[in-house]
This record gives structure tokens, sequence and C-alpha cells, in this order.
């Protein structure tokens, strides 16, 4: 899918999100062996498509909950490279001033919900935050806000999904539920863990419109957001996305693991075959693809040095922050 | 109570928290209130009674049995700036709720380096007699007290319960609010007016020299009643109510400790890991190893709890346990007190009727 309309701009923005995201992480994985980022790096190459599409077709004050796979989204977001670079090395300047880690990325100037590591906790806290904008947004210019909710296939196996789903339903709470479904819980393929494979018709069941993506088509994501927005801004219920995807890397951590044996390398030919990155990059001319890439690579650049000359916190932080005061 | 107005008048124990409730979301429209039934015919034994009819349907819901994701969704609306109060009618189903209180409430201001917030109370109340039974009388507060981030306090007293519902409502942090049952329809004075009774005080029941007893909950009720036995004897007891748990006031306790030579602490609970074993750890590693204060502890016999009278009435701490437990403490050794079977029958009868 590829939209008649879409604007130079639209497509530059698309391929700096996405490439940036890429190259991020890519360097993650660079640094990681060297031990400077002491924190469990779960990362989003290969699946950064979804962040990406669905993100850019919601308003800056709609506000985004994720797993701890959420280095993607949080930058497509809008939060701040450095303070994630910072957060990774657990320096006092990360947006969690080194009390998060990798897993638990926040930007409340973005609208990106802390990132949560329990699987599926962060699905109803999305919802709550839909129960508070529709108590809130009642004479807001524009409509109510939105919470979108980022989650893996194996989210979807915790009551807390079910729960969730039939609450926003009942209450016509605007969530978009955006899974982004790899096929595996750590190492645990979906045969293993579903009767079947019909999400979106289980979902659909709670009455809510719910849309399958199968090829990863950014723009078809991009779209399908967009209709659930439009809805929801307008007093409309919650919007299920069921987006299949592929995690190139392991789990957890910065390598590949194909040799491991749970999984083949050919399962991800196919995903490298229509990966949206180079996909974005085709469709601009060389010299703009190029001055985003030196943008970019600049960016990371400043953002390492910025984490490698960050303090870290003094002892006394410690003990701040267990209660609000 | 010490800080009695004019306006303060007997109120019971539900009233108090209904009070509370209706006068903070009037004052301020973040606070809603929602859990299974808080809008049906019984209004949570009343204690929500007419907030429906007052501030309508958005404000006040009832929810599908899934405590987990409505866990979630009061910490995801706390964060978004309202200020819900969940109510759950028995604390054993907050154990379904663990996972969102532990894992997220607990750790999200820390975990995120104070960039949220999450003003959440949470109310649920323990069961006794009539057969409460295994699943409908545990007290579990021990285990929200193990957990950094969480606040807990369990009122003994209707002044108490309107004052520390409306601090814990004001809290920009999760509060777990803990109402006994047979509390319920005891009055005080308590003031029309809003007033708080905030974290981290305990409050002086009853002034004594010879033992330090500390009561929670509806213990401080039994605990009073074991004073009153005990009186003929002489034996003077001081009886605190912590009221917050968590923060903990330590040093009220400490001090009467100190100056009594014997700390009794009567819990609504399990000892094992709970409130009792912990203030027994605080004060010994405070008062340190000269101070030489007798320290014991009384609770729920360790086991779960039986619905027959005969085993239940067996199962808790009631007046006549507690009385003797402070006179072999004080006056170790005399023979034992004998109290008057009649007086013993009177302070410990309970006036709940089931089935609820």
């Amino acid at each position: 899918m590829t939209p008649d309309s879409l604007a130079t701009d639209d497509v530059e923005h698309l391929y700096w999100s996405i490439r940036r995201i890429r190259r991020v992480e890519e360097e993650i994985a660079r640094l990681y062996p060297t031990d400077v980022i002491r924190s469990p790096v779960h990362l989003s190459i290969g699946q950064e498509a979804i962040s990406v599409g669905v993100i850019d077709a919601l308003a800056d004050d709609d506000v985004i909950a994720c797993s701890y796979r959420s280095h993607a989204a949080y930058l497509a977001k809008g939060g701040s490279l450095k303070a994630m670079m910072a957060e990774m090395y657990g320096k006092d300047t990360g947006c969690c001033r080194g009390k998060g880690g990798s897993m638990h990325l926040i930007s409340t100037d973005a609208g990106v919900l802390g990132s949560s590591a329990v699987v599926g906790t962060h699905i109803p806290m999305a919802a709550g935050y839909a129960l508070a904008f529709k108590l809130q947004d009642k004479e807001r210019v524009g409509g109510v806000r939105v919470a979108a909710v980022f989650f893996g296939d194996g989210a979807t196996e915790e009551g807390v999904f079910s729960e969730t789903i039939n609450f926003a339903a009942l209450h016509v709470l605007p969530v978009l539920f955006v899974c982004e479904n790899n096929g595996y819980a750590i190492h645990t393929p979906l045969a293993k863990r579903w009767a079947t494979g019909e999400l979106v018709e289980r979902v659909k069941t709670y009455g809510i419109p719910a849309h399958h993506v199968a090829d990863g088509d950014i723009f078809r994501i991009r779209a399908l957001t967009a209709e659930a927005v439009a809805s929801m801004r307008r007093g409309g219920g919650p919007f299920f996305i069921e987006c299949l995807t592929y995690r190139w890397r392991e789990h957890v951590g910065p390598a590949e693991d194909f040799a491991a044996g749970y999984r083949g390398r050919e399962e991800m030919l196919p995903w490298v075959l229509s990966d949206q990155v180079p996909r974005l990059g085709a469709m601009l001319d060389a010299g703009t693809r190029e001055r985003i890439d030196r943008e970019i690579e600049r960016e990371i650049t400043e953002a390492v040095h910025f984490a490698e000359e960050s303090p870290f916190p003094e002892i006394k932080e410690l003990l701040t922050h267990v209660h609000a005061i | 109570m010490s800080t009695l107005s004019n306006s303060a008048r007997l109120l019971s124990y539900v009233d108090a928290l209904r009070e509370g409730a209706a006068q903070e979301m009037d004052r301020d429209q973040s606070v809603f209130v929602f859990g299974l039934d808080v809008d049906d015919h019984k209004a949570i034994q009343g204690s929500t009674r007419g907030l429906l009819d007052r501030f309508g349907p958005e404000r006040v819901f009832s929810t599908p049995l899934s405590e987990d994701a409505m866990t979630g969704v009061a910490i995801g609306a706390a964060m978004a700036g309202m200020r819900p109060i969940h109510v759950h009618i028995r604390m054993d189903f907050l154990m379904l709720c663990m996972n969102q209180l532990v894992n997220i409430a607990a750790k999200v201001h820390s975990m995120y380096g104070g960039n949220v917030r999450v003003p959440l109370v949470v109310r649920s109340m323990i069961g006794k007699s009539w057969g409460q039974g295994a699943q409908h009388s545990q007290a579990l507060y021990s285990m929200f007290m193990h957990v950094p981030g969480l606040k807990v306090v369990a009122p003994s007293n209707a002044f108490d319960a309107k004052g520390c519902l409306i601090a814990a409502i004001r809290d920009d942090n999760p509060v777990i609010f803990v109402e006994h049952r047979l509390l319920y329809p005891l009055e005080a004075l308590v003031p029309k007016e809003l007033f708080v009774v905030g974290p981290g005080k305990a409050r002086v029941c009853a002034h004594g020299d010879d033992i330090t007893v500390v009561a929670i909950s509806n213990m401080v009720t039994e605990c009073l009643h074991a004073r009153e036995l005990l009186s003929e004897t002489g034996i003077m007891t001081e009886v605190i109510d912590p009221v917050w748990l968590v923060p903990l006031d330590i040093e009220t306790i400490l001090q009467s400790a100190r100056r009594t030579g014997r700390l009794l602490v009567v819990d609504n609970a399990w000892t094992s890991c709970g409130a009792s074993a912990e203030i027994v750890a605080q004060v010994a590693e405070q008062a340190g190893p000269g101070a030489g204060i007798e320290v014991r502890r009384i609770g729920f016999a360790a086991t779960t709890c039986p619905p027959s009278p005969a085993l239940e009435a067996a199962f808790y701490p009631n007046p006549l346990t507690i009385a003797t437990t402070i006179h072999q403490m004080v006056r170790p050794s005399a023979a034992p007190w004998y109290f008057e079977p009649e007086r013993v029958r009177l302070a410990c009868i309970t006036s709940f009727r089931g089935p609820f």
C-alpha cells in the first residue's frame, strides 16, 4: 500500500524516524559488549514500522504506553534520544534519572507513559489514561485525546489483556490496542501458546473494530491508526490492530540468536525483503536520504557522548522518590 | 480525639467514610469512586450510599470482576491526574491486584525518576465472625507494608476513618486503606467539616505506666476492653493505635515502651512477618540491648480461619486472651488472674450478624 496523496515531507519524516530508531539500536548493540550499558536491552530491530506507522497518525498530546521493548515507540513519539541514552548508561541525566533503565523509558513531555517490564501491566494503565481523558476532555477543542498501547503477542495471553479490552469496550474508551505479533514469547512460539491463531476474531467478540496487518506495511498501519484516531476523537470507542512482525535479534541482548536452534534464519528472510527502512529510503532522492542519514549519525554520536559525559546520580538519590512529596 | 471542633457529633465509622468521600468529591472534581457494587442497593455496607445520586455514574461506577485490570486502570487514571478510590468488599480480593499494586503503583514514582505520581486510594474491608472463613477474613496489610512506595492505613474509629480517608485521597501516593467490618457501626465524635489525620502519627488511645500495648485496626477496640477488664487488678495499660502502618510512627511507640519496659503488639492478622514483627523489630533495634524492654506479640492463630463458631472463637485474640497476656507480662510471678465470666462475656460480645 502506497498512498497516492502522500507528501514528500511525510515520507521524509517517516524515513527519518524509522532509520533513526534502527541506527540507534544498532549503535546500542555495538556498544553493548563494552558494558557501558548495564541494563537488559530488548531491541526493536525489525519491528520499528509498527511504532513509526502508528505514532505518525497520533497527535503530540496523545499518549502511548509500551512494554520493555519500547525504544522504538519512545523515539517515534518524540522522547529525547539523549535522555534515553543517558538512562541506558544509568546516568543522572537519563529520562528516569538512572532509576528506570532500558525497560522503563518515560517522557511526560512527549506523551510516552512509562514502559513496563512485567508483561501486560501497561495495558490497563493506558485504559486508565483513556478514562481520565474521557472525563477531562469533554470541552476540549479538537476532541478527546487518545491512548495507544503497544504490546507483544505474549501479552494477549495475560488475563489483564482481555479484562482491559472488555472494560474499554464497555466504557467506550479512546484506546488504540496495537499487538506487535512477532511470533515468540521469549523463545516459545505461538504454536505452543495459542489454541487458535484467530486473535482478531477473539477481540471482535467484544464488539470493537479489529484489524490484521500481515505484511508490516507502514502505510497500512498508519492509515488504520488514522481511521481509529478520527473515530475516537469524536467519542468512538477502542480499536484493535494486530501487526505481524519479526524480531531480528535475540529476546534480550544485542545479538542474533539463530544458532540457538529454536528458530531458523529462513523465518527472517521475508521480513528482511520487506524491511520498511530501505523501502522508505528508496522513496526519497539520494541527496535527501544521505542528508537525513548524516543528521541521524551526528545526533547519535552526540547522544552517546552526552551519556558518557553525564554524571552518575549521587548516592543520596538512592532514597529519593520512594514516596511522592 | 485531640482535634475536635465544635461541629463534631456522633457518627458511625461507615457514615464517616461516606461523608469523607462525598466531601472530597465535592471539593475536587478529579476524585471518583469505583469497584464492584459501589453503586448498588447495598453500597458496600453503606459506605458509598448516596454517592451515585449525588455525583452521577461517571464518578461512581461498578466494574467487571477484573481486579487486575481495574487496578491498572486506577493507576493509569491517577497518573493522568485523577484521584481514584478503588473499593474492594474484601481484602482477600486484593491478591488479584498484587501485580499492579506491587509492580506498578508502588514503583512508578521511583522508577520513572519522579516523573509521575499515583494518587490512588485502595479501600478494602476485613471480615470477621459469622463464619467469614478462610477467604473473607484475611488482614493482609503486612504484604503491602513490605513494599517501598505504598502507604498503608488501618483506622480504628470513625474520627480517624474520615480524617485518614481524606488524607489518603489527597496523598500523591498509592494508599492501601484497610477497614474492619466490625468497626462500621461504631460511633465517635466526628467533625462535620473536612479534616485530615495525616500519615505517620500514632494515637495514644489510653494512658498507662505498666505496659505498652500496640493495637491494630479492630484490635484497638479489643485491647480497650482488655484494659477495662484489667482495671480491677490495678494494672495500667497504655494502648497505642499506630493508625498509619506506613509510614509508621515508631517514635511514639518507642517512647512509651521505654517508659513502661513492656511492649505487647496485638495484631488483627497473623504474626509471622507481620506488622507486629516489624513493630517489635524496630523497637528492639532502636531501643538497643540495654533498654530491657520485654516484647510479645499476639495475633491470628497460625492457621487458616475456620468458619465454625467453636474454632473461630479461638482463632482471634479477644479481650480475655489479651488481658491474660498483659497480666502475665506485668505480673509474671503472680497466679493467673481470674476474670469474672460475665464481665468477660460482655467484653467479648460481637454485635455483628450476617449474612455479611
